[in-house]
């Protein structure tokens, strides 16, 4: 028995006459890899934004875990151990590489502005425990290299990479990625692919959108296909594949 | 990185010792006691605007509200100048709070905006309220600073106190600027959208800032106050404002130490400009004052055009290039002797 740790119930979202997100309904199982799919301008990015509170919802429903996210505020929803990565990538460009990802240590850690600026050797503890486990994230996804490069500079395969690893330094339950794989070569996919199916089995739960059906097909668990921000299928890989439906929506209308 | 930081100050403090020897001459000392003040006010701001990417045009109003509460509480009530100094702390921070709860949560440049229209009623109400503030003519008989019954009665002892507090102020900012919470701070300015992905309290944080920044300008208003004895509204009105944004502009927006060279050499400018015009007089050539705004202006443009990134970057970065082109050089010539 699979149980739910994200459910959307009759979601809704409308900017001035665009209906960006129809009523939809979908839940997202512990543990799998779920990915969202659809074509350009179907609603997916809004979902993502309505679920990490980046937009509120016109109407409908977000539960997180049996607590509704409806009207939190980004860094709370954070806080409840859901991190993102951006479809555009959003990296601290005036900052390296290494303080990225130190970044997503900010509520694995305390200390405030009072003792940061005057007593900072007590806090030196908590700051040698937010970079080494900084480190370790890097590590994970083969950026140590460049841990003092600023990460501007960085080539963009490699800043989505950065992006994840500031997120999973959150240590989040749950994290959306939209469209890691946009603008990365082959080879670099593949490492992609790889690098989701390793966060998966380190139980965290991933929403994927993206755009490389072959890498879609490949790691997900569950696909959720939305036209006009409808649900127009939902099930394995192999099922919604086969789903004329879909087959429609992708060759045109 | 923090260590050299560390040495920076070092530095700074070595210099800070010698200078009153190498200058000799109190007009120059006075300067120097205005540059620190500046340099105070640009630390504050250097937090607000080079590492959280806002925009304050209205840091002259919080100087105001620091000198000001020190002239009148001290002279009409007859309070202490470190209770005075600290009700001005106080009062700036709390309108900083009042001026930044509704733009911060905008993104866009509405602090701007409003902390403009802020420094405008400051100085309006110092011009008008002449039963409290004295008008255009100002408060005089401002006491001087005691500390533990040792008065700043020469500009030495003044230059030494105020450099030292800038050195204090320096020390705060630049550890906070190297803690979890100065890398949210510059997270905000990368991407407030990736900051608050990863729990960074956006609205917070700015406003924190803004008000630690207001305190800064506020103990440097409060300092003026006891150094100059006599305030009027005329030093804190809006060019003033505009001057400091350029201090920390020109310097370098994104390095604290690019801040205090901006405030250096923007209030050590007006001196040179000074020599410059008695030398020009001196061979015949007629200069007038007004060339001191042409000289002003002509220096920005040259700054923004060919040193984008600040004077402190800008110049650092061509040492390095300059160098590292000696070292190639070096390298190339090792390889020919093997
Ligand atoms: N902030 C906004 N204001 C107005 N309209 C918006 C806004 N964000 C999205 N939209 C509209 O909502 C619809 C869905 O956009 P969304 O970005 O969610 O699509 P998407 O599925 O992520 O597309 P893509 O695959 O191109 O990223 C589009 O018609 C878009 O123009
Ligand atoms: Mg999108």
């Amino acid at each position: 028995m699979q149980t739910n740790i994200l459910k959307l119930d009759c979601l809704r979202k409308t900017f001035g006459g665009v209906v960006a997100v129809d009523d939809l309904s979908l839940s997202f199982n512990k543990g799998e890899v779920t990915s969202l799919i659809g074509p350009n301008g179907a609603g997916k990015t809004t979902v993502f934004n309505l679920i990490t509170g980046f937009l509120k919802p016109t109407s409908g429903k977000i539960n997180f875990n049996d607590t509704e996210l409806n009207h939190k505020k980004p860094h709370v929803i954070a806080a409840m151990g859901i991190g993102r990565t951006f479809q555009n990538v959003q990296v601290f460009s005036n900052m390296t590489v290494l303080e990225n990802v130190m970044v997503g240590r900010h509520l694995r850690s305390r200390s405030g502005m009072f003792f940061s600026s005057i007593l900072p050797p007590m806090l030196r503890g908590e700051e040698k425990r937010i970079r080494s486990s900084a480190k370790e994230r890097l590590a994970l996804l083969g950026l140590d290299q460049y841990a003092d490069v600023p990460a501007g500079s960085l080539p963009l395969g490699n800043q989505r990479m950065l992006e994840i690893a500031r997120a999973l330094a959150l240590e989040p339950t749950l994290l959306f990625l939209d469209e890691p794989a946009s603008g990365l070569n082959a080879r670099e996919t593949v490492v992609m692919g790889r690098l989701i199916q390793k966060i998966k089995s380190m139980n965290i739960t991933v929403v994927l959108v993206e755009h490389d059906m072959e890498l879609v097909m490949d790691i997900s668990d569950k696909v959720a296909v939305i036209n006009f921000g409808k649900l127009i299928a939902e099930g394995t890989p192999n099922e919604v594949q086969l789903n004329p439906d879909v087959i429609n929506a992708y060759l045109g209308t | 990185m923090k260590i050299k930081d560390y040495i920076g100050i070092g530095i700074l403090i070595i210099v800070i010792a010698a200078m009153p020897d190498l200058v000799g001459n109190d007009y120059y000392l006075g300067v120097l006691i205005f540059t620190a003040f500046n340099c105070l006010t640009c630390t504050g701001l250097c937090l607000l605007m080079g590492y959280t990417g806002q925009i304050s045009i209205g840091h002259g109003a919080f100087i105001a509200i620091g000198a000001y509460s020190s002239a009148i509480l001290t002279t009409k009530l007859g309070w202490s100048p470190w209770t005075a100094m600290g009700c001005g702390v106080l009062l700036a921070a709390i309108t900083a709070v009042i001026v930044g709860i509704p733009t911060m949560r905008l993104k866009g440049h509405y602090l701007a905006m409003a902390t403009l229209g802020f420094a405008s009623i400051v100085h309006i109400v110092s011009v008008a309220a002449v039963d409290v503030t004295g008008g255009p003519s100002g408060i005089s008989g401002i006491p001087r600073l005691q500390i533990f019954g040792f008065a700043l009665n020469s500009d030495t002892r003044n230059f030494y106190f105020s450099w030292g507090v800038v050195v204090v102020g320096l020390y705060l900012a630049v550890n906070l600027i190297h803690s979890r919470v100065g890398r949210g701070l510059q997270a905000i300015h990368g991407s407030e959208d990736a900051a608050s992905s990863l729990g960074v309290n956006i609205a917070v944080d700015k406003i924190k800032i803004l008000v630690l920044s207001a305190i800064y300008a506020s103990i440097s208003g409060s300092l003026y106050a006891h150094y100059v004895l006599y305030i009027d509204p005329g030093p804190f009105d809006i060019m003033h404002s505009v001057l400091l944004v350029t201090m920390v502009a020109v310097g370098g927006l994104h390095n604290i130490w690019g801040a205090i060279t901006g405030a250096v050499l923007l209030s050590l400018l007006p001196e040179f400009l000074s020599f410059l015009s008695e030398y020009l007089q001196g061979i015949g050539i007629r200069y007038q004052t007004d060339y001191d705004t042409l000289i002003y202006g002509s220096i920005l443009l040259l700054i923004m055009l060919f040193l984008p990134e600040g004077l402190f970057e800008g110049l650092s970065r061509s040492l390095k290039s300059i160098s590292g082109f000696r070292g190639k050089l070096a390298g190339r010539s090792s390889e020919r002797a093997d």
